[in-house]
């Protein structure tokens, strides 16, 4: 665990062995997993996880846990709300003095893309606009990964799922919850990924600085999910980021930053034609249409961005 | 002592205030809102000092509660009706927590058609939950039985919460004169919440409500909230006890009226228990051996009361303001599983229906029923499920579906 006035400057300020305990029942190659023990690292064990149906529910099986802290599993919609229980109690405790400020924890509410971008938006909703002092860790693998990967809020266009075996797949689109966790004004929103643990760790750093409703999400590349080989996850996820498919980016004060600016993007097929998800914009011939689609819709979000930035 | 008039939703709010809870997560619905109002007002002007937060549904309110009371402060919440079933899933959840606190749910009939007056549906749909369930009948008894259910919620033989049921309109906006008990009485009744190993330390990790895998211990943690609840019946009637010894008011599980000698009997729950009282008294004055049975405690059911308060009697009319669709009433079907092969069972279990959506349930259909039972027992036949509805009612539903008619028939010569 890292102290808070320790910096995190460079790859070598990250601890090199793990907080979070092993032989978890994740899939292996889990982008989730590798996210979380970077997370996990720098927030330590004065934590009390807070959790909602998904993948991470497997993590803690009675009577085992890889958590060194404390854990609560609540239902899919209701994490936001069991950390305002819990971050209530614990203050009217410190303030009636029944507890010291050593036994205070923080609150972390831990969800998959379907909790977070479908049924608990409501709950998160109301807790940043009651302004809960807590963390929240969306683990995004695009899609409803636990029962087999149905497309969720989250699923990117044409990404084949259980419930989009077409062959154009997933005819929709995947929703900004960026933008509409920032529409709220926590006090700090950030979009992260295991493969580039750097970025993520000083964002939890920033992030556990602060008071206030803070708000992460993790992009998951998902072997099982996305259909592609578990040695890939990290260079899966490196690529999100170097065709501009996962912009890194976070807001704070107010404003919108993106803390790494892919200048020479890689095409986005390179990312799309790792994953049997995307097999059929390639097989048994390319889509060039869905395919151009893709390359537009990310090309665009850039030029805005570097408009912005002019 | 001193008694003050209040409503049965300020009767509920002045027992979360003697109890001297330290967290209120809420959500408004009509009829329950004034409880919340009332407990807001306590806070803002510094009369109490615990924490209100109005959650965005009774879902997350439920689930705040349950997160609350497990990492160790004393809870209480309210709701009602839809606000009860949206927070379903919550109830069930945070009973296997075993996270202890109380809820007051004041009872109203359930959408489609969508009412706002009371029956039970609501909280019986409830019934199943790990709740354990108090139904109230007064207003006094709101405020009563919301401290008595701290104490049972909190029992280290128990510690499962509690849901206090107040019948919507009847008792949530009816003034009846309330005896408020000393704050220091009530405070020494209630005594402080001890969270024990249920709570959230930097210093004590604690994994709580984690996933099981099989059968086994699934079952393990079931039967263990089962027997919990069960538990309850036998400390409900200590704490009955010990409140009538420092409050002069008791409170038994079961509520027996005129019911010593009585060859026949009413059983009905809720504030609509006082039309049967009502009816026993005239039909006492012309000669019936009649009473009323009340259960207060639902859940757990207090199975021993029940039996014997109902043994060797001629027959017993049980009116249920609820309805199981396709079944019929719901208390009458546990008065079934209670009596079932016991040679003192009376012989006559008869189902009225009534008092749905706040219907009213008239004397005269008090007299019918007991008529019916008592030719029951002539003929030695039970009668058939009734479902109480007067020729007056459907004329009056009769003339609704007449406007509707033309209405429609109006509009539709519009469109042509």
């Amino acid at each position: 665990m890292t102290d808070s006035s320790d910096t995190i400057r460079g790859i070598k300020d990250l601890p090199s062995t793990h907080l979070l305990g092993t032989g978890t029942p994740m899939c292996a190659g889990c982008g989730a997993l590798e996210a979380l023990h970077v997370i996990y690292d720098i927030l330590g064990s004065k934590t009390v996880f807070v959790n909602a149906a998904g993948c991470m529910t497997l993590l803690s099986v009675y009577p085992f846990t890889p958590f060194r802290g404390s854990w609560l599993y609540t239902a899919m919609a209701s994490a936001p709300a069991g950390a305002q229980g819990i971050r209530d109690a614990l203050d009217i405790l410190l303030q009636q003095k029944r507890i010291t400020q050593e036994e205070d924890l923080e609150v972390v509410v831990l969800t998959g893309d379907g909790a977070a971008y479908g049924m608990g938006l409501s709950a998160t909703s109301g807790s940043m606009e009651r302004m809960l002092d807590y963390i929240y860790i969306c683990y995004d693998n695009e899609g409803y990964g636990n029962t087999g990967q149905q497309y969720s809020a989250a699923t990117p266009h044409a990404a084949r799922t259980s419930t989009s075996h077409g062959v154009s797949g997933f005819a929709g689109y995947k929703k900004n919850l960026f933008d509409i966790w920032v529409a709220h004004k926590p006090a700090y929103v950030a979009t992260v990924i295991g493969a580039d643990p750097l970025d993520l760790a000083k964002k939890i750093e920033k992030a556990r600085s602060m008071e206030g409703p803070r708000m992460i999400i993790a992009l998951s590349p998902c072997p099982t999910g996305w259909d592609y080989d578990p040695r890939e996850t990290v260079n899966i996820g490196r690529l999100a980021v170097k065709t501009g498919v996962w912009p890194l980016k976070e807001y704070a004060d107010g404003e919108v930053v993106h803390t790494k600016i892919p200048r020479q993007r890689a095409p986005v097929e390179e990312y799309l034609k790792l994953q049997g998800r995307f097999a059929h914009l390639f097989e048994p011939e390319r889509n060039e249409v869905l395919l151009a689609e893709i390359q537009a819709r990310v090309d665009a979000y850039w030029e805005k961005v570097e408009v912005a930035e002019k | 002592m001193k008694r003050t008039l209040l409503t049965g939703n300020g009767a509920a709010a002045w027992a979360a205030r003697l109890a001297a809870v330290d967290y209120i997560p809420a959500f408004p619905i009509t009829p329950q809102t004034e409880i919340i109002e009332t407990l807001a007002d306590w806070i803002d002007t510094g009369e109490i000092t615990g924490r209100l937060v109005t959650m965005e549904s009774e879902h997350s309110m439920v689930t705040a509660a349950g997160s609350a009371a497990a990492t160790g402060v004393r809870v209480f919440s309210a709701t009602s009706s839809q606000g009860l079933l949206y927070a379903m899933e919550m109830l069930y959840t945070v009973s296997g927590w075993r996270a202890p606190f109380v809820l007051a749910n004041v009872s109203r009939g359930l959408s489609a058609p969508i009412t706002l007056e009371p029956d039970h549906n609501d909280i019986l749909a409830a019934r199943d939950s790990g709740f354990l369930q108090i139904h109230c009948a007064s207003c006094q008894e709101v405020l009563d039985s919301t401290l008595m259910a701290y104490r049972l919620a909190e029992d280290e033989r128990i510690r499962l919460p509690v849901i206090v049921n107040l019948d919507g309109f009847y008792l949530s906006f009816t003034r009846e004169p309330v005896e408020i008990p000393d704050a220091d009485a009530a405070r020494q009744f209630v005594g402080s919440f001890d969270a024990e190993n249920i709570r959230f330390r930097a210093s004590a990790p604690e994994s709580q409500a984690v996933a099981v895998l099989g059968g086994g211990p699934y079952s393990y943690f079931r039967y263990e909230t089962h027997l919990a609840a069960i538990n309850g019946a036998a400390v409900y009637d200590e704490i009955a006890e010990e409140f009538s010894r420092r409050f002069g008011r008791k409170h038994d599980a079961v509520e027996a009226y005129r019911a010593d000698d009585a060859d026949y009997l009413f059983v009905m729950m809720g504030s609509f228990a006082s039309k049967a009282r009502e009816a026993v008294d005239r039909l006492r004055e012309d000669g019936w051996a009649i009473g009323l049975l009340r259960p207060r405690l639902l859940r757990p059911l207090p199975v021993v009361h029940l039996q014997k308060l109902l043994a060797k009697r001629k027959a017993v009319a049980v009116i249920d303001q609820n309805i199981s669709m396709g079944m019929g009433g719901i208390l009458h079907s546990e008065l079934a599983s209670v009596l079932y092969g016991r040679n003192d069972a009376p012989t006559v279990l008869a189902s009225f229906i009534g008092g749905l959506g706040g219907r009213d349930i008239s004397t005269e259909e008090f007299f019918e029923m007991a008529q019916s039972i008592r030719q029951a027992v002539e003929t030695g036949q039970t009668p058939a499920p009734r479902l109480l509805y007067t020729q007056t009612e459907l004329r009056e539903v009769r003339k609704l579906q007449a406007i509707a008619q033309v209405e429609r028939q109006q509009l539709g010569a519009i469109d042509d």
